[in-house]
Order: structure tokens, then sequence, then C-alpha cells
């Protein structure tokens, strides 16, 4: 049988998986990008009735190097896109992307001239949390699901290559093609 | 037409003309550049007469508008007395053809970036505006999205951010401190600032001759700026060097979407510029397309910390372009509701500062109310931050039963929770040292910069709209405008205890005399009908459809009326062309003039300061960049 047998209550033996996995969900670093109206409920979030540090994530780092989840918190404009890329690609591997209301996740109602319909078009995104903002509930239920469903299932093995340079894409609702005027 | 205007007319002739408008009289210069420099004198005789205030300038693109204008574009100039409580609106048109203004900035501070953002976003130019950049758009933008003829969806991604470098260059020359010899690696393109945190840019530029000792002139001129050290031979053997330092978008203190680059001196701030637009997602443009119902849900996300303000602000100027004015009740509700958002706003204000400070434990207090007052709002407007509570003529729904009484208990523990903030802070020295004696702002230049609300009356100048406008009854309430004595950040940052206590008696005196009846106007062309009547009878239902579909039908004018809102005066310039959708709609944040002002207030202060004035200042991004 398995080594326990042998050496008693003194050891566990488990999958090094496992150990990362929950070490790593346990003790989220979360990189709050926050731009607009979903900062504030994030503030909420982090304050004491939702006390998001039952759920190992109050560790808030405004440096990317030292963060291993961006919450992308608010609409993102144009001419914020190539700095939400620059702060995804000097975060270190693992990391996870949580796009927090409609802004982050379509652009939501901001169909117009400079908001970026959606921040998937920029970075790859883990988890999406709907609403105009979410309740902080929302959120907690989005972390919940990231250390379920993402962070959970990592392998030391299987981590895909890092995406390294997706285009600032510009993405038309109607899934036609890119509409640039020029004057 | 009254005396000032009169007079205005008497000595202009046919240069200008005086139209009635929707809110008191227009000046209207139909075209400036054929008498060139009329614009100048008559923006003179007007401040000679006591029109002292820009209050806004908005530009209005008449393309697609019904009625044929004198010119394709025309700025309004919004000047306000705040002495004898008046307002007039100046009209400049401009042709469609190399559309040319003279700039006023050498008038009022207010005017750069308000001039400014008319050149980004309709192809205005002003003659003689010592920057004229874009200011929302990114700077890779092509066109100019407020204008008729640009589509909405027409989207344009941005490579790579501005370095702002060149503007950082030009504000050091303009103090004398820029020495010919640095100027060349600056301009050249590798000069490229970090986006992210505290990093000093590569290519800072060297003060002395290329890494020499600094020059006895530098020397001279550093020395005398206020918190330099002004001992000139401390700096004559010292290789000083400036060091330039991005600081935001991305960054705690500046909530993600505001940017500064400040060349350092030490710690010391020697020269600073700022970039705004990271939040810039279209309001104007986006409402345009909108009916007057449809837009509020809009102006929530303007100052997202008091949302229902804005709702209020936006429906009082429908409202009175409709010449209604909405029931008691309803006004009553919407001062509780308003000095509740003002309280909770506040309350953001003061407890992110002090994070920003250090002093972590004051947040938790002051976020705990917040929260309750959110319970109030979920039960009221079914939303915490968003709430979409005004409508034109009215309100979504009455207050529920104990609603008034729930108000109440949240504001005891407010006061509760303040009080022991206040325990804490007000005789910290730490905390007093960091904000005594920073940026100071005396009331001349405030008015200069357009400042409104708490930072105005840091500044000891006693102007609130709610006594020199006043609106939704507050004439028959009691209470005092706080006023600060320095303009520095303490003022600025303690004055809002103040104006919580004074919005705590409103709320009380409101709440006891609350009056009954009903919510909304009997008036079917304007007032969505009650609820009742919209699911029980068919005329109901009928003119509730009318009113969602087609909107509200606004008669063709142009109107600015505004409102005291937490950060200050927010208007709204609307003109209708008589359809049930804005034709423009303009909105004037108080947080955009404040913004302005922040790079050049924190010149000659430590770095370190400047993040405890950005939090005294109170920018919210939606409001400020729309």
């Amino acid at each position: 049988m398995g080594l326990e047998t042998l050496f008693g209550n003194s050891i566990v033996t488990t999958k090094i998986d496992s150990v990362l996995n929950w070490a790593r969900k346990n003790s989220i670093m979360p990189m709050p990008f926050g731009t607009a109206c979903c900062a504030i409920e994030f503030m909420g979030l982090v304050s004491s009735q939702y006390d998001v540090s039952r759920f190992g994530a109050e560790i808030v780092r405004f440096s990317p190097r030292q963060s291993d989840l961006l919450m992308v918190m608010g609409t993102i404009s144009y001419k914020q896109a190539p700095i939400l890329r620059r702060i995804y690609d000097q975060m270190p591997e693992p990391k996870w992307v949580l796009s927090m209301g409609v802004c982050a996740c379509s652009g939501g109602f901001y169909d117009n001239y400079c908001t970026v319909q959606g921040i998937d078009d920029i970075i790859p995104v883990d988890v999406y949390v709907a609403g105009c903002p979410p309740r902080p509930e929302g959120l907690i239920e989005a972390i919940l699901k990231l250390q379920g469903e993402r962070i959970g299932k990592e392998t030391v093995l299987g981590r895909p290559e890092p995406v390294v340079s997706l285009p600032v894409a510009s993405r038309d609702r109607e899934g036609g093609a890119q509409e640039t005027v020029r004057h | 037409m009254n005396e000032t205007l009169q007079q205005i007319k008497g000595r202009f002739q046919e240069a200008v003309a005086v139209e009635p408008g929707l809110d008191g009289d227009v000046v209207v210069l139909a075209d400036p550049r054929s008498s060139r420099g009329a614009l100048l004198e008559v923006i003179g005789a007007l401040r000679d007469q006591g029109f002292a205030v820009l209050t806004d300038l908005v530009g209005v693109d008449y393309l697609q508008y019904p009625v044929r204008q004198p010119q394709r574009f025309a700025v309004v100039y919004i000047l306000s007395d705040l002495k004898r409580r008046q307002r007039v609106r100046l009209k400049a048109y401009v042709g469609a053809q190399d559309p040319v203004l003279p700039s006023v900035t050498h008038i009022w501070k207010a005017a750069s970036w308000l001039e400014r953002e008319c050149w980004d976003q309709f192809g205005i130019r002003f003659e003689g505006h010592p920057n004229l950049k874009r200011l929302l758009n990114h700077h890779e933008f092509v066109g100019h999205p407020l204008r008729k003829d640009y589509p909405i969806r027409s989207r344009q991604p941005l490579s790579e951010n501005d370095s702002l470098v060149d503007e950082l260059v030009l504000r050091l020359r303009q103090k004398g401190l820029v020495l010919p010899a640095i100027e060349a690696p600056l301009v050249s393109p590798g000069a490229r600032v970090s986006d992210h945190g505290e990093e000093a840019a590569p290519g800072s530029p060297s003060f002395g001759a290329r890494g020499g000792a600094a020059s006895a002139a530098v020397i001279e001129r550093i020395s005398a700026l206020p918190g330099v050290l002004a001992e000139p031979e401390f700096y004559r053997d010292l290789h000083t060097e400036l060091m330039f330092l991005n600081i935001g978008p991305s960054h705690p203190a500046t909530h993600g979407t505001l940017r500064a680059l400040v060349a350092l001196d030490g710690e010391t701030i020697v020269a600073a510029v700022g970039e705004i637009g990271y939040l810039h997602r279209g309001f104007e443009k986006s409402t345009e397309l909108q009916t007057y119902n449809g837009v509020i849900p809009y102006t929530d996300r303007l100052n997202y910390v008091s949302a229902m303000m804005n709702n209020f602000a936006y429906c009082k100027t429908i409202e009175k372009m409709l010449g209604i004015e909405t029931t008691e009740r309803t006004k009553a509700i919407r001062v509780v509701i308003a000095e509740l958002s003002r309280i909770i706003d506040h309350l953001v204000c003061i407890g992110a500062n002090l994070v920003d400070l250090g002093a972590l434990t004051n947040y938790w207090y002051l976020f705990n109310v917040r929260e309750k007052a959110y319970d109030i709002f979920d039960r009221l407007t079914g939303a915490r931050l968003t709430n979409s509570y005004g409508r034109v003529g009215g309100v979504a729904r009455d207050f529920y039963p104990g609603c008034g009484d729930d108000i109440l208990r949240v504001l005891k523990e407010a006061e509760k929770a303040i009080a022991d903030v206040e325990q804490l802070i007000s005789h910290n020295r730490i905390l007093l040292d960091r904000l005594t004696g920073i940026s100071t702002v005396h009331a001349e230049e405030a008015l200069s910069r357009g400042w409104t609300g708490p930072l105005l009356r840091a500044s000891g100048v006693e102007y609130d709209v709610r006594k020199a406008f006043p609106y939704d009854g507050y004439e028959q309430y009691d209470f005092e405008i706080p006023t600060g004595t320095v303009g520095d950040t303490y003022d600025r940052f303690f004055i809002r205890f103040y104006e919580m206590a004074q919005s705590a008696r409103i709320i009380r005196q409101a709440l006891a005399k609350m009056p009954a009846g009903p919510i909304f106007l009997d008036i079917k062309t304007a007032a969505l009908p009650p609820k009742d009547d919209t699911y029980n009878n068919i005329e109901g239902l009928m003119n509730h459809f009318k009113l969602i579909f087609e909107g509200v039908k606004v008669p063709a004018g142009e109107l600015y009326d505004s409102y005291e809102a937490a950060n200050g005066e927010l208007g709204f310039f609307v003109v209708a062309d008589g359809s049930g959708k804005p034709y423009r709609n303009r909105c004037r944040p108080p947080s955009l003039l404040a913004y302005a002002a922040f790079p050049e207030i924190i010149e000659g202060h430590m770095l370190a300061d400047a993040i405890a004035t950005l939090g005294g200042l109170n920018i919210i991004a939606g409001e400020l960049d729309r």
C-alpha cells in the first residue's frame, strides 16, 4: 500500500501539484487594476463587511511583479489598453486574470470610439464577473471559481506557454472588419 | 436685457447681438473673425462688468441642427458673477473652414484644459494657447469625435502612450530651468517613460552641461524655489541632476487613471505635467444617441461615488428646459438623498486619502458606514453604487416605509465614525505636518482656475450653488457654508468634515418636514405616469410607452444649469433640437478643473506631499474624463 502504512501519522503523501495549488489558491496576491466604478466595489470587497481575507486574497500588491491575479475593474479605453497589456506582461507566471464588470468584459453600453470592447482583445481572461458594477459577493464568487476551476487545476507540467504578444485589436460588435476612419 | 448687456450692446453695436435664452440673455458673436479681436474685447468688457469667472467653455457642432445657424461651429463661454449671482453665456460662431478663435488662457487658467478639450473633440483651434495638445483622446487619434460627421463606432487603437517628455521640457523652459545643452537628448525618440509606478525614465536630463556641476544660474533658480534648501553653496560641488519620474496611471494613489510626469530635484518636484483621458469613455457622444431619460444611467457613472447627485443634476437641467418644477415631495427626497450621497462621497475621499498617507484604520471605520448607506440604497433603488434613481420630473420610486428612520440611524452611525476618525487624526502630528502649508491656492487663483465646491471654499470663497442659485427648496433649510482660511491641503481635507455636519443638518430638517403627495408631476408630456396607471390602464401604458420610446420632447433651445455636487459645481449644458434626444449634452465636471491645477500646485513641494494633495482634490476619474 502507500507509504503512510510505513511511516504512520508522521508523513502525508500527496502530489506536488496539489501542494503548490493549495498554497497558490489560498494566498492570491491581487494586482487591482481599477479604473472606474468597479474599483469602488473592490474597496467594499476589501473592507470589513465582505473581508476578502477570508479567501486568502487580501494582500493587495500594486506592483505587477509581486502579484499573480490581475483584477481588471472598470472601463478600458484605447488610451489605457497599452498600459494594461504592459502590466500583464510584467506579471510573473503563473498568473490569472479576472475581468470585473460589463465594461471590462464587453465594453458595456460604452459602444463608442474610445472604449475597448472587452479586455480579452488585449489579454487572456480566466474569469468574468457580470454586473455594473458587480456586487462584492460577485467578486467573492469569482475568486472561489478561480480557486476551484483555474488555480486548483494547474499542473507544473502542463502550464501552457505564456501568450506574449496578443495585438491590441479593434473588435467590431457586429463582427465586421475593423473600421477606422481617417479625416 | 439687463443694464450690463445693454452697455455691451451699446459699445459693440452690430458686432454682437443679445438674444433671449432659456436661462437669461445670451451674447452672440455671429462672426468673430470679421472683427478680429472682438471676442477678447467682449470678454474683457463682460469681465469688467463682474462676470469674472469662466465656468465652462463648450464647443457645439451645428452640422445636423434643424435650424440653420450662421456658422457650423460655436464655442460657448459660460461666465459667472459670483457676487451678484448671475451668469451670462457668450456664444462665438466659428466657420467650418479653418475654425480658429483667440485663446483666453491669459485671462483664466481654467481655459487651458477647457480649450485643449475643445480642440481635441471639435478641432477648433485656439490661437495663442501655449500647448494646444489633445486632452481626452490619445495622441495617435485622428479626427475629432464630437463632430457630428464622426461615426461613433469609429475606433482607433493606440500603439504606444505619449511620453509627455516634450510637455515637461516645455514646462521646465517656462520656468527657466532648462539649459540648451540638455535639450538635444530629450527630444530623441528613445526617451521613453515607464507607464507603471515610480520608475526613473531613461534619458533623465542632467542639470548641468552633460553631467558637469550645476551652473550658477541654475543653482540660483533652484534655491529660489519654495521648499528647496536655500543654500547655493550646498549645490556647488554636488553633481545635481534632475530626474524625470512618471507617476501613474496605474499607481495606487492615482486610482488607475491619472498620470503625472514630474521633474525631481532630490525629492522636491521642480516641474510637473499631467495627463488625463485614461477613462475617457465618450459620455457626451454616447448620450447624443439616448433619449433624455436614457441618459440617466450614463450620468450615474460620472461621479460614481455619489451617483444619484449626478442623476438629480441632469434631471434638474432637463426640467428647467421643459419649464417645469418637480413636486414638493420629490424635491425633499432629492435633498435627503443628495446630502446623504455627499456624506458618503466625502467619506470615500477622506478614507482613501488617509490610506494613501498610511492611516489604514480610518478607512475601515468610514467604509463601514458607507456599507450601511448602501443597504438603504439597495432597498430604495435596487443598486448599491450606480442607482439611476432620478427621472425627468420625479424620482424612480417613493421612499419605502421606514426609509427616513433608516437614514437617521445611518446618520447617527456616520457621526460616530466621523468623530472617531477625527479623534484619531486631528491631532496627529505626522498628518498635520504633511497637510499644513502644502500646495496653497489663494482665493483669486482658485477662481481663475475655475475651482468650485469644497476646493474653492477651502480657499476662502463662500460660493455654493445651493445658496447662490437655490434649487430643490434649499432656501428653506438652515445651513451654513464652511470656508477655509488658507487654501492648503489641510483646508481642502478638513473642510469636508464640516460639510458633512452641515449635510446631516439638512437631512434632519428635510426628513422632519417631509411633505406628502405624489412624486411625479401630472404632466403627461414630461413626467412618467404612476406605476399603477402604467400597469392598469391603457392611457397610462401608452403614455409610458411614448415617453420611454420617443423620449421626452424637449423644446429646441440651449441651457446651462448647475448643481452643487460633492466635488463642486456639476453643470450640464444641453442643446435641444425639439426631438426626444439631446443634440448636444455637455457635462461640466468639477474634477477636470481641479486636476488641471494639480501639476502646477505641487511644484516646489515634496513628492510624498503631492500624493496628499491629490487625495485632497478628490478627483473622480469617471467625471474627470467622462
